[in-house]
Parts: structure tokens; C-alpha cells; sequence
């Protein structure tokens, strides 16, 4: 029963912002993957008896919602102080660039995040470096490249709030985020 | 604001004694014991009222904001004026009972008076005395409104300072800095201003948009920061006074790591295109750019050095972040450091001599200094994270962030010698500090 609660507001939220138009704050501040629904939930079933419709969660097809679902995840990870592509990323970023050519019409911002340890500066630099180089993947997975943008966040959005290892690896990161149509 | 210097007008001092050594304070030799200084309260040159209180008042919070300094610098040590009950009456201020002093152990001794002027302003007179020597060190008068009386304090005690130094004060100043509030995934920052001893507190921004690395213009009415306006991360100038703030030029990439030139005519600043950083100068006036780094690598943290010859900047060229320099045109560029570790965001000191710099290594980071040679490096900071180090207009203490393992962070400043490390208190979190020059 709980776990449909998250579905509905994600999907709620994806809904209201392909409705709004005014996405990209809503997107970038959606949960850690680890509080993500791992899968659409089962139906539910009603304690009223066998009249009620069942309730399924649905997806907007091109939402970030659709691209997590389709691709199994909107993130790919980084080592210390790397921006290079390793074959997990590399394999997901290749089921983004399927996922954008079945829905053309899409545009995404590839979002470069660092952890916490290195200074602010060049962690604006790395930032920058691991967008473009999930957009250059995407490219050259075919992707017009008039449909990806880049932005760096450096160090000041992590997605884990610890202060150990762990929450940095989840930090070093590449979103690839829905901008809409 | 206006600071009249008024030495001309004070009373002549008692004749000075001969033969003693002048009394001294060595600001590099590493002081372990801070020279015992009293700092009375100031008497009241007149009995009238200011709109910030009565001259007596005045004359006491203005000897609170002198002993702070002067005790912040490490290298004095204000005494407890429980210590010495008598009251310092204008006789008092210009003939000091010195016998009186040394009984308290006072080796120096700041007095003076506050005076409320006919236009509504004031007149902070300072004095400053070698007790053992019953001998003048140095007197001035500083003319100001009611709301400067907290400056005419702090230049008081920049006279003092840099008498009994040799350096120049630092403490007329202020810090400009980045706020910050909420847990790591919803940082809230902005830009903020307060004096160098915390007072006069305020927020620039609002906190809507997430700004960084705020940095003084020469001219100190101008900030360059970094602001994701509209999700553009980009330089950008805030001007004090009007509050007003613009993007610089308009790039199509991110621009990043902005200072202004000594003369502040040009910012230098990095700009990330398709996943390379390099450093470029903006001439602010005829809005050229200049391109001063090439190469695959992130050159970043530009900072000239206060004649505006040379950049040090960071680099990652080599395979890690190291600092480098260059010429002012981007010539020359040579390595200069090659510590253990990594070396980054050096800031060359307003004196010239020193560059202060970040070390990453060992899991930890440390503030340190190096001649611009690249010699002489010493780590006068060790911390989870210390970085952003900033100098004072003196070049004699350096201000940088400290953050910890639970995602907190504040504001520390030590001197060059590694001593009198202390934290300044801010009402919230702080990163990304920056000094002033010495106001004028």
C-alpha cells in the first residue's frame, strides 16, 4: 500500500510538469535513486471487493519518470576526480540514447555533479567535464546534438547528504535531465 | 562615509624620554606571548549627545571595538578593565599617569576621547602610549559622522597596529562571503557583508539563485560572483550602495572563478566550452576578451599579483591540480608548485610576497603559503576541508572556509605564521570568503 503513495506524487509531479512548462526546478529536486520506486507498484487491491477499478501507476511517455523506467536509471556514476565513461555508464547511456530516438522529439540537460571533495572551482570544471562527456556518448550513439544541452553544478547539488564514501560515489555524477518538448 | 584625519588638532604630547627601545611588535617571528595593552574606555571630550548615544557611551563601546581588534590580531593582549578602576578623564588621555599602568602590567596603553560636534558628528581621538617608556607611539583624530563611530574605532586601532608592526591595519575593512543555510541536498546560499569584526551584518541575495566565490573590485563598491541565474551559471558584478547586479558580457558557456585586475579594469575569470576550462581576461570597458590558457586541461582560479604583471592560477595540465603562473598577457606559463598532494585556489597576497593556496592530500585539506618562486611553502592549516583561503588587505592573515564531515561549514582565519587560528562567528554557515581592501 505505502509504496504506491511516491508513484502517484512522482507521477503527479511529472505530470504537472509537462502541464506547467515550468520543470526544470521540480526535476532536478526529485528523490535519491535509492527512494525511487524500483518498479511500477501492482495494482492495488481495494478492501471494498471486486467492483473498484484497479488503480496502476501510469507514465507519461518522454517524461524523466519514462526515461528512468526505460533506461532503468537517469544517472550515470563517476570515479574520484574522473569523468571517464565506465562500461555501466556507458550502458546506460546507451539506453538514454535509445530512449531519446524513440521519442524524437525530446530535449535533455546533461548535469555534471561532483562530491564534496575537491575545491569549488575546478569541482565546476569536473562538473562540466562529465556533462559533455555523456553528452559526446549520446552523440555518438547517434543523438542530434541540438537536442543536448550541458550544465555543471560542481559541488553544490549532491544528491546523498552523508559526509562518507559512499554518498560522494553516489555524487560523482551525470543526470540526464527531461527539459521538455 | 568620511573619515577626517585631525592630528593637527590634538594637544601637544608630555615631552618623550630618551634612550629606550622603541616598543615593538614582530608579527612574523611566531608571538607566543600577545603584549598586554590596556585599552580604557575612551573619555568624553564633551558632555553633549549623539544620536548614538552620549559621548560617554560612545567612548566606551568605541574602546571595546580597539581591544577586539587588537586582541583578533593574536598579538595583543587587551587587559580586563576590571583591572583598573580609575576613570580616564581628558587630563588622563593627554598625560597618562604611567606609573599607574605599570603597576597593571600594561606594556602599551590606547586612550582617547570622544567629542560630539556641532554638525551632528563626531571626533574619535586617538592616543597610544609605551608605558615603560612614558613615551608617545603615535595620536590622530578621526572626524566622522554618529554612524561611523564604529570606523573611527577600527582606524584607531589600525594606527596602533601598524605602529607598534610595522605593518599596515587591516581592521577598517570588510568580509564579503557566502551564507549558507539547510542540509547539503537543499543548500540555500547567498551572498552577504559584514565588517571584519562580524558587526554591520547583512544579506545581499536573496537566496533565490545559488551564487559563488564573491571577490572585491579595488574600488570595494563592486563584487564579482558567480550567480545560476536562469540555470546560467555565469560571472557576475553586484554593485554596493544601489544594490544593482548584472551578468558579465554574454557567453554561451559557463564563466566561472572571476577577479578583478589591481587596477579594475579587467576581470579574469575561467570559461568551460564542451568540457574545457580555460582562463580568459574581460576588459569591463571596451567588453573584450582575451584568451590566456589553451590546452585540454582546467585552468582556473586566476588571481593576479597586486602589480598586475603576473597570474597564478590552477591548472591540471600535469595530471593534477598544480599551481601555476603566468604573464598578465598569458606568456610564460611555468609550474610553480610541487608539494606532496595537489596544490589549488591560490590567491596572490595584496603585499606580493606570499600566495596562499589549498593543499588536498591525505584525505584532508589544508591552507598554506608559497613565495611566488614556489619556495619557502609551509601548511599552516589542516583540516576535513579548509579551502578558499583569502588575504587581508595587510597580507598578513589569511581568511578561509572550514568544512566538516557532517556538512557544516564556517569561516576561520589564521596568521602567516600558522599561529592565532580562530573562528569568525557568522549567524549562519559561510564559505567563499573575501577581504577588502582597507577602506579609505
Amino acid at each position: 500500500m505505502t509504496r504506491q503513495i511516491p508513484t502517484l506524487t512522482l507521477l503527479a509531479v511529472a505530470a504537472l510538469s509537462l502541464a506547467a512548462c515550468a520543470t526544470k526546478k521540480v526535476e532536478l529536486e526529485a528523490p535519491p535513486a535509492t527512494a525511487r520506486p524500483e518498479t511500477p507498484a501492482a495494482p492495488v487491491q481495494q478492501g471494498g471487493g471486486d467492483t473498484a477499478a484497479p488503480v496502476t501507476s501510469g507514465t507519461l511517455p518522454g517524461s524523466q519518470q519514462d526515461l528512468r523506467e526505460k533506461a532503468g536509471s537517469d544517472t550515470v556514476l563517476f570515479g574520484y576526480d574522473s569523468y571517464e565513461l565506465d562500461a555501466d555508464a556507458r550502458a546506460v547511456l546507451t539506453r538514454h540514447a535509445a530512449w531519446l530516438k524513440a521519442n524524437p522529439g525530446v530535449r535533455v540537460t546533461l548535469e555534471g555533479h561532483c562530491d564534496e571533495r575537491g575545491t569549488r572551482e575546478y569541482n565546476l570544471a569536473l562538473g562540466d567535464r562529465r556533462a559533455n562527456s555523456a553528452k559526446n556518448f549520446l552523440a555518438s550513439q547517434g543523438v542530434d546534438v541540438g537536442r543536448l544541452s550541458t550544465i555543471s553544478y560542481g559541488k553544490e547539488k549532491p544528491v546523498a547528504e552523508g559526509g562518507d564514501d559512499a554518498a560522494h560515489a553516489q555524487n560523482r555524477r551525470a543526470v540526464t535531465v527531461v527539459m521538455g518538448r | 562615509m568620511r573619515l577626517i584625519l585631525l592630528a593637527s588638532l590634538l594637544v601637544a604630547p608630555p615631552s618623550l624620554a630618551q634612550g629606550t627601545a622603541p616598543l615593538r611588535v614582530d608579527i612574523n617571528a611566531g608571538l607566543t606571548q600577545p603584549m598586554p595593552i590596556a585599552v580604557p574606555a575612551f573619555a568624553p571630550g564633551n558632555g553633549a549627545s549623539t544620536e548614538a548615544g552620549t559621548t560617554t557611551q560612545l567612548g566606551q563601546r568605541a574602546a571595546e571595538v580597539i581591544a577586539n581588534d587588537l586582541k583578533s590580531s593574536g598579538l595583543f593582549r587587551p587587559l580586563d578593565p576590571a583591572a583598573y578602576t580609575t576613570q580616564v578623564g581628558i587630563d588622563d588621555v593627554v598625560k597618562p599617569d604611567f606609573p599607574a599602568w605599570r603597576t597593571v602590567a600594561a606594556q602599551a596603553l590606547v586612550t582617547g576621547t570622544v567629542t560630539a560636534n556641532a554638525d551632528g558628528g563626531i571626533t574619535l581621538a586617538c592616543y597610544a602610549y609605551d608605558v615603560f617608556a612614558g613615551t608617545e607611539i603615535a595620536r590622530q583624530g578621526f572626524v566622522t559622522t554618529v554612524a561611523g563611530w564604529r570606523r573611527a574605532a577600527h582606524k584607531c586601532a589600525d594606527l596602533v597596529y601598524s605602529r607598534l608592526t610595522g605593518e599596515s591595519g587591516y581592521f577598517d575593512s570588510r568580509i564579503v562571503y557566502v551564507s549558507e543555510t539547510g542540509s547539503r541536498t537543499r543548500r540555500i546560499k547567498r551572498l552577504a557583508i559584514m565588517d571584519q569584526d562580524g558587526a554591520g551584518h547583512r544579506f545581499l541575495t536573496s537566496g533565490q539563485n545559488l551564487v559563488l566565490t564573491p571577490r572585491f573590485a579595488p574600488g570595494q563598491q563592486t563584487i564579482t560572483y558567480m550567480s545560476f541565474d536562469n540555470d546560467r551559471p555565469r560571472v557576475w558584478l553586484y554593485t554596493l550602495g544601489s544594490g544593482r547586479q548584472e551578468s558579465v558580457g554574454s557567453f554561451a558557456a559557463m564563466t566561472f572563478a572571476p577577479r578583478f585586475s589591481p587596477d579594475g579594469q579587467n576581470l579574469v575569470f575561467s570559461m568551460a566550452v564542451g568540457g574545457n576550462t580555460d582562463i580568459y581576461r574581460f576588459n569591463l570597458a571596451t567588453r573584450a576578451i582575451t584568451r590566456l590558457t589553451t590546452g585540454p586541461g582546467i585552468d582556473t582560479s586566476p588571481s593576479y599579483s597586486p602589480d598586475g604583471s603576473r597570474i597564478v592560477f590552477e591548472s591540471d595540465r600535469g595530471g593534477s591540480q598544480q599551481i601555476y603562473v603566468m604573464n598578465a598577457d598569458g606568456s610564460g606559463q611555468s609550474r610553480i608548485s610541487f608539494g606532496e598532494g595537489r596544490s589549488a585556489s591560490p590567491v596572490w597576497s595584496p603585499r606580493g610576497d606570499y600566495i596562499a593556496f589549498t593543499r588536498i592530500g591525505g584525505g584532508r585539506f589544508g591552507i598554506g603559503v608559497m613565495r611566488p618562486d614556489g619556495g619557502g611553502e609551509r601548511l599552516l592549516t589542516n583540516g576535513y576541508q579548509d579551502e578558499s583561503p583569502a588575504w587581508s588587505p595587510n597580507g598578513r592573515v589569511i581568511l578561509f572556509a572550514r568544512g566538516d564531515r557532517s556538512g557544516r561549514s564556517g569561516l576561520w582565519s589564521v596568521d602567516i605564521s600558522g599561529l592565532n587560528e580562530r573562528r569568525l562567528a557568522t549567524p549562519l554557515d559561510a564559505s567563499d570568503p573575501a577581504w577588502s581592501p582597507l577602506l579609505p
